[in-house]
C-alpha cells in the first residue's frame, strides 16, 4: 500500500494539492489503536491509489474537514464523527451526531465519549 | 415563486423497501433542496471484527448486502490475501470472476424490475424478475444458495464448478439472450418508459467528478470509472472495456446497466473458454495478517473499497467497507435539485441505492 504519514495539521493543504492534481477522494477510514485514532484518507487517479495517514489523540480527536475541497466527504466525516467521536472543524454538512441512530455514543472510541466533547 | 413546503420522503415509502429518508424542500411541485437522512438501521457489522476471527469474518462481510453479497466476500478476501501476501490459484480467480459477473446480471435485472415498478409498468417488473431467476438458479445450482452463497474464502474458494457445468451455464445464459433483448428493448425504446427517463436528473461529467459518483451513475455521464480496468480477478485476460454513455440522465443510467448485462454474459463466456484446470484454493495455516491492505473491486453499483488491518493476531484490528451507495448519495442530492416531485422516486432509484450497504 502506498501510505504516507503526516501531522494532522497538514491534511487540508495535502487535500487541496491532491485535488488540484486531479485525484478523487476514494474513502476515509478511522481506526482506534490504543490511545490514538488513526485516520486514513485514500485518493484515486487513473486506477492508482495513494493514502495519507494522520494520528489523533483518542480522548479529544479533532481534524479539519476536507469538505471545502471534496464536498462529498461529508458522508465519511459524519459517519466517523458518530462512530469514533472525531470532531471535524468547518464540516460543510454537519449532522451534529445524528447521522446514525445508535444507542451508544462513539462506540468505536469510548474514550472520546468520556471526554464529553462530542 | 410558490410557497416553500417541506415534504418527508421515506423512511417508509412504497417505491423503496429500504429506509432512506429525504426532507424535500418544495416550491410548488419543484424540489429546490433535498436533505438526506440515513441511520435508521445501522448494524455495526464492521465492529464484529472484535469477535470473529479473520477467516470467519468473510461470512459477516458477505451479509453487508444480499444483492452484492458475493462481491463483498471477494473484496474482503482480496484485502486479507493482500495483507498476507498470498496468491490465489488461477482457476479460483476465473471462478470468482464468473460468479461476480453473474451477480452483476442478477443485480441489474433486479434494478430493472424495481425501476419498472416505480414507473408503474408492472408486467415489465415481473418479466425482469422472471429473467433474473436465470442467474439466481445458477447460484442455487452451483452453490446450494440463491443470494448469500459463501463460496469465497481467504486463499481461494470453497467450491469448484465442473467444466461441463460451466458450459451449461453459458448455454443457459445464451438461451435467455433473445428474451433479454426483447425485455431490455422495452426499457430503451418504449415511449412511455422514455418519457419517465429521458432528460430526467441529468448530471454532467463535471458534476459526477465533483460529486465523487461511481459505477453506472458515473459511467452514464461519460466518466470511464470502472475498477475492472485495474485487472483484479481475470478482467485483464478477458479484454474488458467499460460501458460508457454521455447523456448523464436517468435513461443513460438505465442504458449502461442494460449494456452491462450483455457484457457480463460475454465476459462469462470468455472466462469459461479460458479457465484453466487446477486447484481452487491454497492452504493458509499458522499465520495471521500483520499489516494493512486496501483492496477495490467493481460491484454492480460501482466501486467498493475493502480495508483490513491486522497485528498478527487472529482478530483483525479493523475491517472497513466503503460501498458504492455511500459514494452516490451526494450525486442523488444534486440530481434531485430542480426536479419535479413526481420524479423523486425514479431519481432515487437511478443511483440503485442500497441502504443496507450504507449502514453496514
Amino acid at each position: 500500500m502506498n501510505i504516507e504519514t503526516h501531522p494532522a495539521d497538514a491534511l487540508l493543504a495535502l487535500a487541496q494539492d491532491t485535488k488540484a492534481d486531479g485525484w478523487r477522494l476514494g474513502q476515509v477510514c478511522a481506526t482506534t489503536i490504543g490511545d490514538s485514532v488513526e485516520m486514513l484518507y485514500t485518493f484515486e487517479k487513473n486506477n492508482e491509489l495513494k493514502s495519507y495517514k494522520f494520528m489523533l489523540n483518542a480522548e479529544a480527536p479533532e481534524l479539519q474537514s476536507v469538505t471545502a475541497t471534496y464536498p462529498y466527504a461529508f458522508i465519511y466525516e459524519n459517519e466517523i464523527h458518530d462512530l469514533f467521536g472525531v470532531k471535524f472543524k468547518n464540516l460543510a454538512v454537519d449532522y451534529e451526531g445524528t447521522f446514525f441512530r445508535i444507542a451508544e455514543k462513539t462506540p468505536w472510541n469510548p474514550s472520546a465519549a468520556k471526554g464529553g466533547e462530542n | 415563486m410558490g410557497k416553500s413546503t417541506i415534504i418527508p420522503f421515506g423512511p417508509q415509502h412504497p417505491v423503496l423497501p429500504e429506509p432512506i429518508h429525504l426532507d424535500l424542500v418544495l416550491e410548488d411541485e419543484k424540489v429546490v433542496e433535498a436533505i438526506p437522512q440515513i441511520g435508521y438501521v445501522h448494524r455495526g457489522l464492521e465492529k464484529l471484527v472484535e469477535k470473529k476471527e479473520w477467516p470467519e469474518m468473510v461470512f459477516v462481510i458477505e451479509r453487508v448486502c444480499g444483492i452484492c453479497s458475493f462481491g463483498h466476500g471477494w473484496g474482503y478476501c482480496m484485502s486479507v490475501e493482500g495483507n498476507l501476501g498470498v496468491e490465489v490459484p488461477p482457476r479460483a480467480q476465473y471462478l470468482r470472476t464468473i460468479w461476480h459477473e453473474l451477480s452483476r446480471i442478477q443485480s441489474h435485472l433486479l434494478w430493472l424490475g424495481l425501476i419498472a415498478d416505480a414507473f408503474g409498468f408492472e408486467s415489465l417488473f415481473m418479466h425482469s424478475w422472471r429473467l433474473r431467476e436465470t442467474a439466481v438458479e445458477i447460484f442455487e445450482d452451483t452453490t446450494g444458495a440463491r443470494t448469500t452463497f459463501s463460496v469465497c474464502k481467504v486463499g481461494g474458494l470453497r467450491r469448484d464448478i465442473e467444466n461441463e457445468k460451466l458450459a451449461e451455464i453459458v448455454k443457459k445464459l445464451r438461451d435467455k439472450e433473445a428474451e433479454l433483448r426483447e425485455l431490455t428493448s422495452v426499457f430503451l425504446d418504449d415511449n412511455s418508459v422514455k418519457k419517465r427517463l429521458v432528460g430526467i436528473g441529468a448530471l454532467t461529467k463535471e458534476d459526477v467528478i465533483e460529486l465523487g459518483a461511481v459505477g453506472p451513475v458515473a459511467r452514464a455521464s461519460g466518466v470511464s470509472n470502472d475498477v475492472r480496468l485495474d485487472g483484479h480477478g481475470v478482467y485483464n485476460e478477458l479484454g474488458f472495456e467499460p460501458c460508457v454513455e454521455e447523456e448523464g440522465d436517468s435513461y443513460a443510467r438505465c442504458k449502461v446497466r442494460v449494456r452491462e448485462i450483455f457484457q457480463s454474459i460475454d465476459l462469462i463466456e470468455r472466462a469459461v473458454a479460458a479457465i484453466p484446470d487446477g486447484d481452487i484454493a491454497i492452504e493458509i495455516k499458522g499465520v495471521h495478517p500483520a499489516g494493512e491492505f486496501l483492496a477495490r473491486l467493481e460491484q454492480p453499483r460501482g466501486e467498493a473499497y475493502y480495508y483490513t488491518k491486522g497485528s498478527g493476531e487472529k482478530f483483525l484490528e479493523r475491517v472497513r467497507v466503503r460501498t458504492p451507495s455511500n459514494a452516490n448519495v451526494p450525486a442523488l442530492v444534486k440530481m434531485l435539485q430542480g426536479c419535479d416531485l413526481a420524479d423523486v422516486p425514479i431519481l432515487t432509484l437511478t443511483i440503485d441505492p442500497c441502504i443496507s450497504c450504507v449502514e453496514r
